[in-house]
């Protein structure tokens, strides 16, 4: 939920050329930095040796099945959207190792948990979207259910540098999902990027105590009302630019009658079952163990990948997978995406960020999948 | 990763053929136990350099060690099934919900499992039958497909002989067999069903909890009185693989067990 009532201290004028200093001083502070960059012809999330590495003046072109970087006519740095990449390879990386262990002269064994790296990790810019997807995932593999585990750890010494939208892409639906373009709690720091003729600045408010000592080492001004008012409009503004919606009333009952709707048949024509949406989903956090050992048989390891729920091993028991076809599949991603995960997770587990459009190689759009079964079935568009 | 997902180290300390695929293990903690489990509840049992899968308690609750009974049907069944005295098994757990055997105090408790399906539902059997006078009537009702799939058989007398009515049915008799002959569903009726009194668990194939399911329904149960323990692919126990997936419910924390009410719609759609 965007949270733009709540009351967040004083704002701050911060020139771009500042964000220099913020990088440098979070590297000082024992972070690494992690943040967009153009790389291969995308926006993809990367460690940053110097703020320079942000994709100033880069914009993006979204479509269904369809990324391009753009020249933008400004230098904004984060004017360009969800890339490819999310901020869950960090925090729940694609491949990790569980625990070791080795047999003992008694025919036991002893097994110890994977160190766990003791990197710190600052994030900047942080889309709202991608921020409530952050905070989604906690909720699934974080403190409040693990306090023990890894991503909690992980999770816990993030600093996150998040960043209103004022420019949202073409397959954009954060307004729909409540979740953007105004970023709501949990960030450390919260810019809004500021561009105009012979300007750029970020207002910069902080959202934690730590996010205030950072900006003890920025060359700050107090933000005066004409960029407070500049900055508020453009993120008002933004939300009414969305490329997308999607009608999420209702869709947790809509889905759960949904089972024998006609458009799963139909969208299952056109899906190729790849995974690829799962594996872009900020939210997706579904995993496969993998056992190995040495020749020698005496060293065992267990690994840890993203699963998705598209592969066929996935349901995989004695007699064969439990969803075979290619419907129930992608069924299975959507009615839980939007529909069963509040029942387990207690909120929808879709941001509106769009990857899942835009990375899709035959160009599935789920805000046209919803809005094809509401139209089946009577969404809540049907009453009004 | 969770600290409750490095498997404990426990060692075979008995081993006992239940069928010619099904074996029943007691394991003893090789250093600190795991903390016990409930009725119903699950362990991942992890067979070294070979993988892990969620095994169903077996033994009385409470012991010090832990009983499971594991049928041979893959690469890490097998291994666990061909584990010797002395050797040592990987466990995690305890998961998931338990049967709640104790919400049957004064009224009937009835217990139906099919096949390897009493495996899990043992160790209700025997909580209720250490305070049998708490209940009206304890009913265990057993099928399998031949006598020599039938698993615990030894201790079925024992059963009774603590208060409970035993029936055991199986799909095709064999020459020293003279019970009954015929599906589990068919010992409902004459097992002097009360249909308001009565809690019923079940476990068994998925086709045949539903099956019996419909039978207690018709007999006029309702789908609130009647438990099931459902199965789906599990990897990690604790909420965060996303494979035990069953429409709103995730199996390994929602389940195993699961009041029929919730089942239902459920079981009833297709590739769920
Ligand atoms: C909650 C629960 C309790 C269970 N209790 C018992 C029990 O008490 N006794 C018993 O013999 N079996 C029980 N099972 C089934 C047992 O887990 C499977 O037989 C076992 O996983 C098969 O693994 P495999 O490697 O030997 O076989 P394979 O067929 O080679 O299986 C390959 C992999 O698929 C998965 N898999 C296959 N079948 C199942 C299945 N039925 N359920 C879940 N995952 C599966 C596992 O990850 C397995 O490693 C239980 C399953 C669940 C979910
Ligand atoms: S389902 Fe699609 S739009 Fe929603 S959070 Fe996942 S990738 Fe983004
Ligand atoms: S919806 Fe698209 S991206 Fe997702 S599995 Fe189907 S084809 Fe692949
Ligand atoms: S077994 Fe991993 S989520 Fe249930």
């Amino acid at each position: 939920m965007s949270a733009d009532s709540e009351s967040r201290g004083p704002a701050w004028l911060l020139p771009a050329s500042g964000l220099a200093r913020l990088h440098d001083s979070l590297r000082e502070a024992g972070y690494q930095v992690i943040g967009p960059r153009v790389v291969n012809g995308a926006i993809v999330l990367r460690e940053l040796s110097s703020a320079d590495e942000l994709p100033f003046g880069w914009g993006v072109t979204l479509a269904p099945g369809g990324y391009r970087l753009r020249r933008r006519a400004d230098h904004a740095a984060f004017a360009h959207s969800a890339g490819p990449g999310s901020w869950k390879q960090f925090l729940h990386p694609p491949r990790e190792q569980l625990w070791s262990a080795h047999r003992t002269p008694d025919g036991g064994y002893s097994a110890d948990s994977a160190a766990a790296s003791d990197a710190k990790l600052a994030f900047i810019g942080v889309r709202p979207c991608d921020l409530r997807a952050i905070q989604i995932q906690d909720q699934v593999l974080g403190a409040p259910t693990h306090p023990d585990s890894t991503y909690a750890s992980r999770r816990s010494s993030v600093f996150i540098v998040a960043v209103n939208c004022t420019e949202p892409g073409e397959t954009c639906f954060c307004t729909s999902m409540g979740t953007g373009p105004r970023a709501g709690r949990g960030y450390d720091l919260l810019l809004t990027e500021l561009t105009g003729p012979g300007d750029h600045t970020f207002v910069v408010e902080a959202g934690s105590a730590a996010g205030e000592a950072t900006l003890a080492g920025l060359d700050l001004r107090p933000a005066d009302p004409g960029a407070m008012r500049r900055a508020q409009a453009s993120v008002s503004e933004a939300a009414g630019k969305m490329g997308r919606t999607m009608h999420a009333d209702g869709l947790r009952d809509l889905l759960a009658r949904s089972h024998d709707a006609a458009r799963w048949e139909d969208v299952a024509s056109r899906c190729l079952t790849c995974g690829n949406c799962t594996m872009a989903c900020p939210t997706c956090f579904c995993t496969t163990v993998e056992d190995v050992t040495d020749l020698s048989g005496d060293h065992a390891e267990r690994w840890q990948s993203w699963a998705s729920c598209f592969d066929l091993d996935f349901s995989y028991v004695h007699s064969g997978p439990v969803r075979s076809s290619g419907e129930s599949r992608y069924r299975q991603w959507l009615t839980h995406k939007l529909g069963t995960w509040h029942d387990q997770f207690g909120s929808s587990g879709c941001v509106g960020c769009g990857r899942c459009i835009v990375w899709c190689p035959v160009g599935i759009d789920i805000t046209e999948e919803v809005a094809a079964l509401q139209a089946e079935l009577g969404g809540p568009e049907a009453g009004e | 990763m969770t600290m409750s997902q490095v498997p404990v180290s426990y060692r075979v300390s008995e081993r006992q053929d239940e069928t010619h695929d099904t074996v029943t293990l007691t394991l003893e903690p090789a250093g600190a136990p795991l903390e016990s489990s409930k009725p119903g509840q699950f362990m991942m049992l992890y067979a070294f350099g070979v993988g892990e899968v969620p095994v169903s308690v077996s033994g009385p609750p409470g012991a010090a060690g832990l009983t499971h009974t594991i049928r041979a049907v893959g690469a890490v069944s097998r291994a666990l099934c061909s584990a010797a005295p002395g050797q040592a098994v990987g466990v995690r757990g305890p998961f998931g919900t338990s049967w709640h055997e104790s919400d049957a105090f004064g009224q009937d408790l009835l217990v139906i499992g099919g096949g390897i399906g009493l495996a899990p539902l043992r160790p209700a059997v025997l909580a209720a039958l250490r305070e049998p006078g708490r209940y009206r009537h304890i009913t265990v009702l057993i099928g399998a497909r031949s006598p020599a799939e039938l698993v615990f058989a030894a201790e079925y007398e024992r059963w009774r002989d603590s208060g409970a009515t035993v029936e055991v049915t199986v799909d095709r008799a064999d020459a020293g067999w003279h019970g009954h002959v015929s599906v589990v569903t068919q010992l409902v009726g004459p097992s002097g069903l009360d249909p308001r009194r009565t809690l019923a668990l079940i476990c068994g194939p998925e086709v045949m909890m539903r099956l019996t399911a419909q039978t207690l329904l018709a007999a006029g149960m309702t789908a609130s009185q009647i438990r099931v323990s459902l199965e789906r692919n599990m990897q990690c126990g604790v909420g965060e693989c996303g494979h035990c997936q069953f429409g709103p419910l995730l199996l390994c924390r929602d389940g195993p067990v699961v009041s029929y009410h919730a089942a239902a719609p459920l079981l009833s759609i297709r590739e769920l």
